[in-house]
């Protein structure tokens, strides 16, 4: 199954049934998976007129309480910024995905990890964050989707799957789980959805406009006070031989698969080298590099972009150690000889 | 002692902040009423704009949903698919509908979205303060047309009604006023109209009530009942564009 | 044992499609696997590539930077990915569409005249499932018999009438192999 058909299926199983979509390279095979399989279970697949129509056709679906998504990649998900800012600020969950390629502007159609900033510092204006899940196999799309949507309740925030293209277009083996969630139970304990009064209750308000200040900044508060929960409580990462490494590559997504490779053949070298790979991209799991620091004599940061995680890993560590970088741009990736050459470099 | 008035149960007891003059609270009226008149306040769910009646979500009694600019008819229609036989209907102005938010409307409109949209056609930009709005008529004077409204370089102002009246989807279309009793009458009837043709499934809705700014026209409210008479009737026609009731 | 395969071509010659066949029959036997397209443009008529790595072992990256299994449709993709294979890797050419010899000495050449042969069946598109039932003949990277379910499962239902024709392609591509070996 291809990465993004295993997010189409893992949604669905979800008891996901709104789909709100617009044709973007390399996701557009959730659309089209979509397409297929929501007219047959009485589910709602619809290409809007563009991706800000579609993130604010979520933006109502959420409203009503239900488990909605859209998909998109880097160019589209600027568009989409309004709309998860309104989200975020209307405390509403769903789901959105980012098959990243690369940019600024047009840019490319290969693969990329430039939306990282974009992503984890809170894609549109205003305070505020999303929850960001960065899968590396194509089983991690599917059961990230899931974690994503479940989070994205639990915490009334919107959640973010960010891959990149070749994620996306990969196949590998995946196992879907046989449980379907009813998509009638999802609006179940949540006093708060716009569904109709039925003449039972006051009328609810979805609303992120607070004109007085004191009770925007309360607002604020808030929600900070959540994220420091999903800090504390949410952070995934995995580590890879890091018992004796004295060196730390860090790397998500496909690039992680490939420092697998280099790490196995720097091993096969006699270099300790191993890796963390954030799952969790916010919240940026600090407390494994915090313990790694203790240990580690250095770090290797492998991604797509020009070193936007460099900085989160910086930050978690307090720049105690050195932390290097391996990168490629513009949809290369670079190579297990690279990446190797690189950890060679740093166990010097 | 015998009620012979009282507000429309669908509207709140909260204040309208409305400027002395503005017709919106006539429109909330109007379409409370109509909401009460078709016994659907329980199941009906609103959609506000950005813009003066940013927070109708306070002054309506159903649930409501607060949009961003332009959007509400995307909101509307995630709303809809969500709840196919809940009643759903947003609360526009022109900048939001018929500039920011056309590519919505147009959207919305042509695949007969089974929604109504309450349109405030008032040629201008009331909240921010009186700039010019896609509907402003040509020399019209705003903050941003200081020397009036300039075909050749700011254009024409679009009649959405008749816009989209060249689609084939939407089932009602009408075009009403508010600036005289007579005219209120005809209103009421068509935004009764537009929600009873949603509510009997027959699809997209939209009725275009041409109202007035007094405060942001720099005319009294008596005024500006006659400049809607004098100038926007003339350019804007009453009456209605489509009916497949 | 880790195969680790490149098949290249033109977009329209089905390398994506074989490489599906290939990646699901190794999903029907139990291995690891991944299946890594390339995409874009390639899809409207340009160069177009699939990676495909079957394994027993838990696959790392997708990307493949030195095949040992190469399946090349046309001259351009030759001339980029001959320089990448592992020493020792075996190399399917079309060498109807191919009219150049490998330049490498230490790689296996197969050159099997797949486009010709696939116009003999009146199925020109097929050429690139007589590739690779050579492949799965010559490598036994999978069993053969698993080739059958493999096809079953991949093919559209749209297309499932051309099973029959699949099937023979592959048995076409296997027969070459057994009579003739390939090799020159």
């Amino acid at each position: 199954m291809k990465g993004n058909e295993a997010i189409a299926e893992s949604a669905i199983r979800c008891g996901c049934r709104h789909y709100f979509g617009y044709p973007i390279t390399p996701q557009t095979e959730i659309a089209a998976y979509m397409a297929k399989r929501m007219p047959k279970i009485g589910g709602t697949f619809l290409q809007a007129e563009s991706e800000i129509a579609a993130i604010n056709m979520v933006y109502g679906c959420a409203s009503t309480g239900r488990r909605a998504m859209t998909s998109s990649s880097s160019p589209g998900i600027s568009l989409k910024a309004e709309g998860i800012s309104y989200l975020a600020g209307a405390d509403l969950p769903a789901l959105i995905v980012n098959v990243q390629r690369g940019g600024p502007g047009l840019g490319g159609i290969q693969p990329s990890q430039s939306d990282y900033f974009f992503m984890t510092r809170g894609p549109g204006h205003g305070d505020f964050h999303i929850i960001v899940l960065a899968p590396a196999t194509v089983q991690e799309m599917a059961d990230l989707t899931r974690l994503a949507f479940e989070l994205a309740d639990k915490y009334r925030m919107p959640a973010m799957l960010l891959a990149d293209g070749t994620m996306g277009q990969m196949m590998e083996p995946v196992a879907l789980p046989e449980e379907q969630i009813d998509p009638e139970t999802i609006p179940v304990g949540k006093p708060w959805a716009t569904r109709g009064t039925g003449l039972k209750r006051e009328h609810n308000i979805v609303n992120s406009l607070y004109l007085k200040p004191d009770e925007l900044e309360k607002t604020n508060i808030e929600r900070f006070a959540r994220y420091e929960r999903l800090e504390k409580e949410e952070c995934r990462w995995e580590e890879y031989l890091m018992d004796d490494a004295e060196i730390c590559v860090v790397s998500v997504g496909i690039t992680a698969r490939v420092s697998k490779n280099a790490i196995v053949e720097a091993r096969r070298e006699g270099i300790k080298v191993g890796m963390i790979r954030p799952i969790t991209l916010y919240p940026f799991p600090k407390a494994p590099f915090a313990k790694a620091a203790e240990k580690v004599r250095r770090f290797l940061t492998v991604e797509l972009n020009m070193g936007q995680m460099n900085e989160d890993v910086k930050l978690a560590i307090n720049c105690s150690r050195p932390v290097g970088m391996c990168n490629r741009v513009g949809g290369m990736i670079p190579s297990t000889d690279e990446v190797l050459a690189a950890i060679r470099k740093e166990a010097k | 002692m015998a009620i012979v008035f009282q507000k429309p149960k669908a509207l709140t007891d909260v204040p309208l902040h409305y400027c002395p003059g503005c017709t919106h609270g006539i429109i909330h009226r109007l379409v409370a009423e109509a909401i009460d008149e078709l016994g659907v306040e329980g199941r009906t769910i609103g959609i506000a704009p950005v813009g003066c009646s940013v927070m109708a979500y306070d002054y309506f009694r159903c649930d409501m949903i607060e949009a961003s600019h332009g959007r509400a008819p995307a909101v509307a229609t995630g709303v809809k698919r969500s709840l196919p036989d809940r009643i759903v209907f947003t609360y526009q102005g022109d900048g939001d509908l018929a500039s920011i938010g056309l590519c919505e409307t147009v959207s919305t409109a042509c695949r007969g979205e089974n929604v109504t949209i309450i349109f405030i056609n008032n040629a201008i930009y009331g909240m921010t303060g009186g700039q010019m709005a896609p509907t402003s008529l040509v020399g019209q004077v705003t903050q941003t047309s200081p020397y009036g409204r300039d075909a050749a370089t700011q254009g024409l102002p679009i009649r959405i009604c008749e816009l989209l009246a060249s689609l084939e989807a939407p089932a009602f279309l009408e075009r009403v006023a508010v600036n005289g009793v007579a005219n209120v009458r005809k209103a009421k009837k068509a935004i009764f109209n537009a929600f009873k043709c949603q509510v009997e499934g027959k699809g997209f809705s939209l009725v275009e009530v041409v109202s007035t700014c007094p405060t942001n026209w720099g005319l009294t409210p008596q005024k500006a009942c006659e400049w809607v008479n004098e100038k926007m009737i003339p350019f804007y026609p009453l009456g209605n564009y489509r009916n497949k009731m | 044992m880790t195969y680790e395969t490149i098949m290249a071509g033109f977009g329209g010659q089905g390398l994506l499609f074989s490489g599906k066949v290939l990646a699901y029959a190794g999903l029907l036997e139990g291995k690891e696997l991944t299946w890594l397209p390339s995409y874009g443009p390639e899809m409207r008529g340009g160069t177009c590539n699939c990676s495909v790595i079957l394994s027993d072992e838990p696959v790392g990256s997708p990307i493949i930077a030195h095949p040992n299994i190469l399946m090349v449709m046309n001259e351009p993709s030759l001339d980029r990915f001959e320089g990448t294979a592992q020493a020792g890797a075996t190399v399917f050419v079309d060498s109807s569409l191919i009219p150049r010899k490998l330049k490498r000495t230490d790689v296996t050449p197969v050159y099997i005249p797949a486009t010709q042969m696939a116009k003999e069946m009146d199925a020109l598109a097929l050429a690139n499932m007589i590739i690779l039932g050579a492949i799965v003949e010559k490598i036994r990277c999978v069993r053969p018999e698993t080739m059958v379910d493999a096809l079953k499962h991949t093919i559209s239902a749209r297309k499932a009438n051309l099973l029959d024709l699949n099937l023979k392609a592959v048995e076409e591509g296997a027969r070459f192999i057994r009579e003739k070996g390939g090799e020159e």
